[in-house]
């Protein structure tokens, strides 16, 4: 009884191994089987696309593997203002070797960003770092960080960083603490100490209403100023968006100011288009503090070779002038 | 017994006599000019200060900064004396207390004197970003507000349980309210031990949160690109500035507590003398971290910073400059080496001399730098190449230091000054000698 019933068991042990190996074995070369067919019905398929990478080489593709996609219009159409341009990097370059205080892109900032008062955005300093060396004129903006330490302090994230390089301010949210003036090196920042007094602004106004958004004043940047935040140049958004140069770019009558696209490695004044590369390379061009590591997006070519003497500007120089209030009703003048 | 009954009679909370009502009215009148002026400041704008695009922070931050620093006699007082077992502490904790809470909840209050929006107060919260050092203040400020009230109410609490006793028959009232307050107290060995630990854990907590609350607020400053911020000396060198300031003022109080109160038996020679060598300890280590800070730039430093100290040691800052390293340092640390300095009368005018020093530092830490940028300040207005607090300001601060002196005065009115409990069971008064916490 006891022999016949171990018998059995090694019997059928000795089955089952046998019959799995065999069902191993031979589902392992079907499967193998049909992987090589579909193989060949692919290959023989044959029509082959030529595509371009972005990079800028050919490539050939199986026809099979192309897929149509709907183009995603959230990603790269669409403008959010606080993510900005897809793909862009925004620079500036200023050319102190042309900069003769003429003062016409101070004038131009002011009229498009209704800056009035002592808020000036843009100004041009006269700088000269030792007795010894040549005094010159310096158009000093915004410069863009890409580590900007404003950003880093902002305490609602009320100033910010977008992926194109601009650093804006929403001053809807803004609660006014100026932590942001105090960790700024470039001293950029202005405050609206008071109720701004900007006019009428019709066409900002206009597009606001066009636009139709929650919150449009962002959209132009920090425009309309407001009481108890500050401002700053802003690149001119407003400009980019409609393919455009920002207004000092455009009004500078000596071709100081160039704007452009790092990924392009170009910029241009308006007159001359350049590679952005190569210009700084060719004319030594530097960033203001660089030693600090807020890595500009702003850089100045060296002032010399200069067609016109530093003194040429001092008629224009003064130690500080009031921007002219806006005509308006409750202040006639 | 009788002792007793005298000690509490002593002790226990006294009415303002003329002199007490007209200060009082006096530190309501400043106040309520002090709104007038917010209101019209919050109506115009901050352009009623003489705060500029340069000079962006002035007088309400380093008043700001003041608070701070007072409200770290607390923990220096109460928790580290206790941590090493100083019993001369014992009359002098509750002051401490109480500056302390009225510091720590003027500092949140003028903190937001200073912002251009305080209508969007609630963005704090709402779009908090976590690595600004305005939102680690926003942090600890409260946190140190609700510690420090915890750690002067839960001492009290014995107290409290006497004056509902002692005012039964008098005032039925106010023994209602203290009988409340006092949370039911009867003195029961479960009470006591509840709230024994209770202290224990306050008092280690208050600690590191104090040091965190200093440090933040010298990172305030020190996290940004400014000659004379940017420095790593600046944690250590505002703590050991708050010691001085808190120690000072806590000088001054006790002082004109134990005059106005009559208490020369309960805050004798014998504490003044010991808050003097306390307070002498505190100014040497300032002085080294002082050191630290002025002496030592000089070898290299850089133009920029070369101009800033040049303007701090010689130029436009420097009577501010010396009138708060000597009068506010150097002079207290010399009185206090003499055992006639640490007398109550020459303590006390240390101890004003320390306070106003220390105003005055905070001032010359937070308006030269702003003066000194990076890039030369051009294209804005002469005035505001300069700075001095305006009208409004003035009126403002002063209606904030008012305010913290009512809110003393008034705890000075309604609750022993002097833990009453723990002062009798020192003195073996009471049939119960297990010793109570403060």
């Amino acid at each position: 009884m006891m022999e016949d019933s171990k018998n059995s068991r090694r019997k059928f042990l000795d089955k089952g191994l046998k019959i799995g190996f065999a069902s191993a074995i031979g589902g392992l070369g079907l499967s193998q089987l049909s992987e090589k067919l579909g193989a060949s019905n692919k290959a023989n398929d044959g029509e082959k696309i030529e595509l371009m990478t972005t990079d800028g080489s050919l490539i050939q593709v199986d026809a099979s593997e192309v897929i149509e996609i709907e183009h995603s219009e959230d990603h790269d159409t669409k403008y959010n203002v606080r993510e900005g341009f897809p793909n862009r990097k925004f620079v500036m370059v200023i050319d102190l070797a042309k900069c003769k205080n003429a003062l016409k892109c101070v004038v131009a900032c002011n009229k498009h960003h209704y800056v009035t008062g002592e808020n000036a955005w843009l100004k041009v300093h006269k700088m000269q770092e030792s007795k010894d060396t040549a005094p010159y004129w310096m158009p000093r903006t915004c410069m863009h960080c890409d580590q900007p330490a404003c950003v880093t302090v902002c305490p609602v994230d009320a100033t910010f960083k977008r992926r194109d390089g601009l650093v804006l301010i929403d001053n809807e949210r803004c609660i006014g603490c100026r932590f942001c003036m105090a960790a700024c090196p470039y001293s950029i920042r202005v405050f609206n100490w008071s109720e701004p007094e900007q006019g009428e602004m019709s066409e900002i106004t206009l597009n606001m209403v066009d636009s139709c958004h929650d919150n449009p004043s962002i959209e132009y940047a920090g425009v309309p100023s407001r009481k108890g935040t500050p401002d700053k140049c802003d690149f001119c958004p407003h400009k980019i968006h409609e393919n455009e140069l920002p207004h000092c770019v455009t009004a500078c009558p000596n071709g100081v100011f160039y704007f452009g696209d790092k990924y392009e490695d170009t910029v241009t004044n308006g007159e001359e288009t350049l590679r952005l590369s190569k210009l700084l390379k060719d004319k030594a061009g530097y960033r203001l503090l660089e030693e600090l590591g807020t890595s500009p997006s702003v850089y100045y070519l060296p002032p010399v070779n200069r067609l016109v003497e530093f003194d040429k500007g001092l008629e224009n120089y003064k130690e500080f002038e009031s921007v002219d209030k806006p005509y308006t009703f409750e202040n006639p003048e | 017994m009788k002792n007793y009954d005298i000690l509490v009679e002593h002790l226990a909370p006294k009415k303002f006599g003329k002199r007490g009502r007209i200060w009082v009215i006096f530190l309501v009148v400043v106040i309520v000019l002090g709104l007038i002026a917010y209101i019209d400041q919050i109506r115009q704008g901050q352009i009623v200060t003489n705060m500029r695009d340069y000079a962006l922070w002035g007088i309400y931050i380093s008043n700001f900064v003041f608070f701070v620093a007072t409200s770290f006699v607390g923990s220096v007082t109460v928790a580290i004396l206790r941590l090493t077992n100083n019993s001369w502490r014992t009359p002098l904790v509750r002051i401490a207390e109480i500056i302390t809470f009225a510091s720590i909840v003027m500092a949140g209050l003028t903190i937001m004197i200073d912002m251009g929006r305080p209508d969007r107060l609630l963005n704090l919260f709402i779009h908090a970003r976590l690595q600004s050092p305005i939102t680690w203040d926003v942090i600890i400020i409260p946190t140190t507000i609700a510690l420090s009230f915890l750690l002067l109410y839960f001492p009290l609490l014995p107290d409290l349980g006497i004056l509902k006793k002692y005012y039964e028959k008098t005032k039925p009232k106010f023994s209602k309210w203290y009988g409340k307050l006092s949370l039911n107290w009867t003195g029961s060995e479960r009470q006591k031990s509840i709230q024994e630990k209770s202290i224990k854990i306050i008092a280690i907590l208050i600690i590191p949160v104090s040091i965190i609350l200093q440090t933040i607020d010298a990172w305030l400053f020190s996290t940004t690109y400014r000659i004379g911020w940017d420095s790593t000396n600046m944690g250590a060198y505002f703590i050991s500035g708050a010691f001085v300031a808190g120690l000072g003022a806590l000088v001054t109080m006790v002082y004109i507590i134990r005059r106005v109160r009559g208490l020369d038996h309960y805050i004798t020679d014998y504490h003044f003398d010991k808050l003097g060598k306390f307070l002498g300890l505190a100014c040497l280590t300032y002085l080294y971290f002082n050191i630290n800070e002025y002496l030592i730039p000089i070898f290299t430093a850089p133009v920029e910073e070369d101009i800033h100290l040049n303007s701090l040691v010689f130029g436009e800052w420097a009577p501010l400059f010396w009138f708060s390293q000597i009068v506010g340092l150097v002079l207290p640390l010399v009185i206090l080496l003499f055992k006639k300095g640490r007398r109550p009368g020459p303590m006390f005018i240390v101890g004003l001399m320390v306070v106003l020093g220390s105003w005055w530092k905070r001032y010359i830490i937070v308006i030269p730098t702003l003066l000194h940028p990076f890039l030369p300040i051009e294209g804005v207005p002469e005035s505001w190449h300069h700075y001095f607090p305006s009208a409004h300001e003035w009126i403002i601060t002063f209606a904030t230091l008012a305010m913290a002196l009512l809110i003393i005065t008034l705890c000075v009115r309604y609750l022993p000054v002097i833990p009453i409990q723990r002062t009798a069971d020192e003195k073996n008064m009471t049939t119960n000698k297990k010793t109570t916490e403060s």
